[in-house]
């Protein structure tokens, strides 16, 4: 008995990977279809005047946003935990029915809390806070479902066979802690029914801060809410999967210490780059600055302690689909880590901010890094939570291409609308006039959104192949004789 | 260390959090104070205003508009007066944006009419050729909440000290009073009499007769609010 391999048990891992899939199949479609209504805006009445409300660019956009961090991405995160948790700490989930409860609540809490999110920015609940929309009803469940993925993440450490942690759980500890206290701040509101005595929606608050310092905090959080779920528990996610798929080690410690703790303490001071030119003092917007410059040292510790791992087996990147989708993701680290820096410099800033550059940054952070570590992660997953191996090989290729081809053009089509559209904004006429009208600068872009929605049709083509692939393994192939231990056959 | 650190998971939450806290607690806890303080002339939303600003935000019209115009002439050109940090001080929340897929509106009451962002908000590319900004006719259609507005002064009076009902100087030293009513019967009245003066510059029927029934439309309120952007 004793010597017998451990029976992870998968479960909640299914369970969050199916949602991922399904939340980023909603996120996605949507978001393809708002990049289209800013080409054609004619599609704002897709559905016709009487339901424009709900098919509008400005309600759309939030859920856009909303459902790809915190569908989509969150439930990537939570997938990866539950299944690299257990074997990072040598145990079982079947070892504790409280955690093994804990971890069903969990996901049964978190539908709900997403279900409830669709609905309210459907209909137009919001506080307008970027990331935050959510109402203090929605703040509450989401703060139970967090302690529950805490319980979790907690409850498995103290329970651990392996006394020493690894590095991805490094990660997710600083990711839940992280969020934690970002979103506790950023969300202080008071209710204004029960502050009045019970009048108006009961749902309703108002910030407990007031503009300048509300400004200040919601960027604080909304630049570390994309380090503490786009950066942090993705690193988890590469630092355990690029390894396991591989059959490589890590190439250094020393580097993933480093790069930890100087992404730790570095990332947090970054906000102010979001608020350059604006009215917060000018020293915080100056440590914004300077601090986002620094970070690129920690990031590309990261991305090059992944890039050495691959010393001596570059041959797989040939040869692995899953090996592409990885080291292009870690590049698309690398080039967004320095793309961010370069646009937090206060004279870029002046011209990109507010310009459709931003959305590029982002977009090739997301796509190129987030979504492609997320669809690794689950491929890598599925044959051992299924016990069979991937459907198809040839169709895994393809999906890599096709969304390679889509990020290109995403971003590259934004670059040239946003420095195309900060320049027109600021020129003037020989007479010291401004050169061009607003609709000037809005006519010039029709054909990079209409090429940036192209780029967005092709990623979401992808992650259809992504859910083809993934729910043919599950059901149509035969059984392996028992879980696949080294590297993927398909790196071999 | 850091090997003994990694054997001990609750000491090693523990100093991660101390080192992702270290950041906010510098930067954002000292300048509280200072930047939440009213300039001269800054004066709390009205009740029919805030429902508007609801409405707003009920939009999302920052997804595209920002609220801060930054100190560059082309955009002092553009958009009036660079912003000052004492004009958001009844900001809650901020409305800043971050991208200017449509212009700046900090300043649009000063060079925008009632008429205008009537026939706009219907129809923008009627009015702005080629616009890409999507028509809100249901703004004509659904009621504004005044109440929750009302609601919401009644508390930032209560917990933060809004100067509604009280003397607030103004640019060319006198001052005004916000008004807010003491029972929700008397904020409503108050609403309704803010919205007979925007209908009455409005052509459309419809939200004519509403307000003459005593009904206040969205548009009536999302107008009010654009033009007390100035």
């Amino acid at each position: 008995m004793e010597n017998r391999p451990l029976e992870y048990d998968y479960t909640v891992a299914k369970w969050f990977m199916f949602a991922s899939i399904a939340l980023g199949i909603v996120g996605m479609v949507i978001g393809v279809f708002i990049a289209f209504e800013l080409a054609f805006p004619s599609l704002n009445l897709v559905l016709g005047q009487g339901l424009a409300e709900y098919t509008n660019f400005s309600r759309l956009r939030p859920l856009h946003t909303d459902a790809v961090a915190f569908g989509f991405t969150l439930s990537g995160i939570f997938a990866t935990w539950y299944y690299v948790g257990q074997r990072v700490l040598k145990v079982s989930m079947a070892e504790s029915k409280f955690l093994m409860f804990i971890g069903k609540l969990h996901f049964f809490l978190y539908i709900i809390g997403v279900t409830a999110v669709v609905i309210s920015l459907f209909m137009g609940v919001t506080t307008s806070k970027e990331y935050a929309e959510f109402e203090w009803p929605i703040d509450i469940a989401i703060v139970i479902v967090w302690v529950l993925w805490g319980i979790s993440l907690f409850g498995l450490i103290g329970i651990r066979r392996e006394k020493s942690l690894y590095i991805s759980v490094w990660y997710y500890i600083a990711a839940f802690l992280g969020v934690a206290m970002l979103y506790l701040f950023n969300n202080m509101e008071v209710p204004t029914y029960f502050a009045s005595g019970g009048i108006g929606a009961w749902y309703h608050s108002v910030s407990a801060y007031a503009g300048t310092n509300d400004a200040a905090v919601q960027w604080w959080y909304g630049h570390n809410a994309v380090a503490f779920v786009f950066t942090v528990p993705i690193i988890a996610m590469i630092y355990y999967f690029l390894p396991k798929e591989s059959g490589q080690a890590i190439y250094s410690y020393k580097l993933s210490l480093l790069s930890f703790w100087g992404l730790m303490f570095v990332y947090l001071w970054a906000g102010g780059h979001h608020l350059l030119f604006s009215t917060v003092p000018d020293w915080i917007q100056t440590m914004g600055s300077v601090f986002s410059v620094i970070l690129i040292l920690p990031s590309w510790g990261s991305a090059i302690n992944m890039l050495l791992t691959l010393k001596g087996e570059w041959q797989q990147v040939a040869s692995s689909p899953m090996i592409k989708f990885l080291l292009l993701a870690s590049t698309f680290y690398m080039f967004s880590t320095l793309e961010g820096p370069v646009q937090a410099v206060k004279s870029v800033n002046a011209i990109a901010h507010f310009t459709d550059w931003i959305p590029g940054h982002v977009h090739d952070g997301t796509l190129g890094w987030v979504a492609f570590m997320i669809i690794a992660s689950t491929l890598h997953m599925t044959p051992r939570i299924f016990k069979r191996e991937i459907y198809s090989k040839s169709l895994l290729t393809a999906q890599f291409w096709i969304q390679t081809l889509g990020i290109v053009f995403y971003f590259t089509s934004m670059w040239i609308a946003g420095i195309t559209q900060g320049m027109m904004w600021r020129s003037h006429d020989e007479y010291g006039n401004l050169a061009y009208s607003f609709m000037d600068t809005v006519n010039v872009l029709h054909p990079y959104y209409t090429l940036r929605g192209i780029g967005g049709l092709l990623f979401v083509v992808g992650v259809f192949m992504w859910a083809y692939n993934i729910i043919k393994s599950a059901s149509a192939r035969p059984v392996e004789e028992s879980e696949l231990h080294s590297a993927s056959p398909m790196g071999a | 260390m850091f090997h003994w650190l990694e054997k001990h998971p609750f000491l090693f939450a523990v100093g991660v959090f101390l080192t992702i806290a270290f950041a906010g607690l510098v930067t954002l806890l000292p300048s509280f104070a200072q930047t939440s303080r009213p300039i001269i002339g800054t004066k709390p939303y009205s009740t029919l205003e805030l429902a508007g600003r609801h409405v707003y935000i009920k939009n999302s019209c920052n997804a595209c508009h920002s609220q801060l115009v930054r100190p560059f002439k082309a955009e002092t050109d553009r958009y009036g007066h660079y912003s000052l940090s004492g004009e958001y001080a009844y900001d809650r929340p901020f409305l800043w944006g971050s991208k200017r897929t449509g212009p700046d509106l900090m300043r649009v009451g000063n060079y925008r009419t009632t008429e205008w962002h009537e026939n706009h908000m219907m129809n923008p590319a009627a009015i702005v050729p080629n616009s890409i900004m999507p028509g809100y006719a249901w703004m004509f259609k659904n009621l504004a909440d005044i109440d929750t507005a009302y609601a919401e002064q009644l508390t930032v009076a209560g917990v933060f000290g809004v100067p509604y009902n009280k003397a607030v100087p103004m640019k060319d030293g006198s001052s005004e009073v916000v008004k807010m009513g003491k029972t929700v019967e008397e904020a409503r009245a108050l609403a309704l009499a803010e919205a007979k003066v925007v209908a009455a510059d409005m052509k459309n029927q419809d939200v004519k007769d509403m307000v003459a029934q005593g009904k206040i439309p969205e548009i009536v309120a999302i107008i009010a609010y654009l033009n007390s952007l100035k």
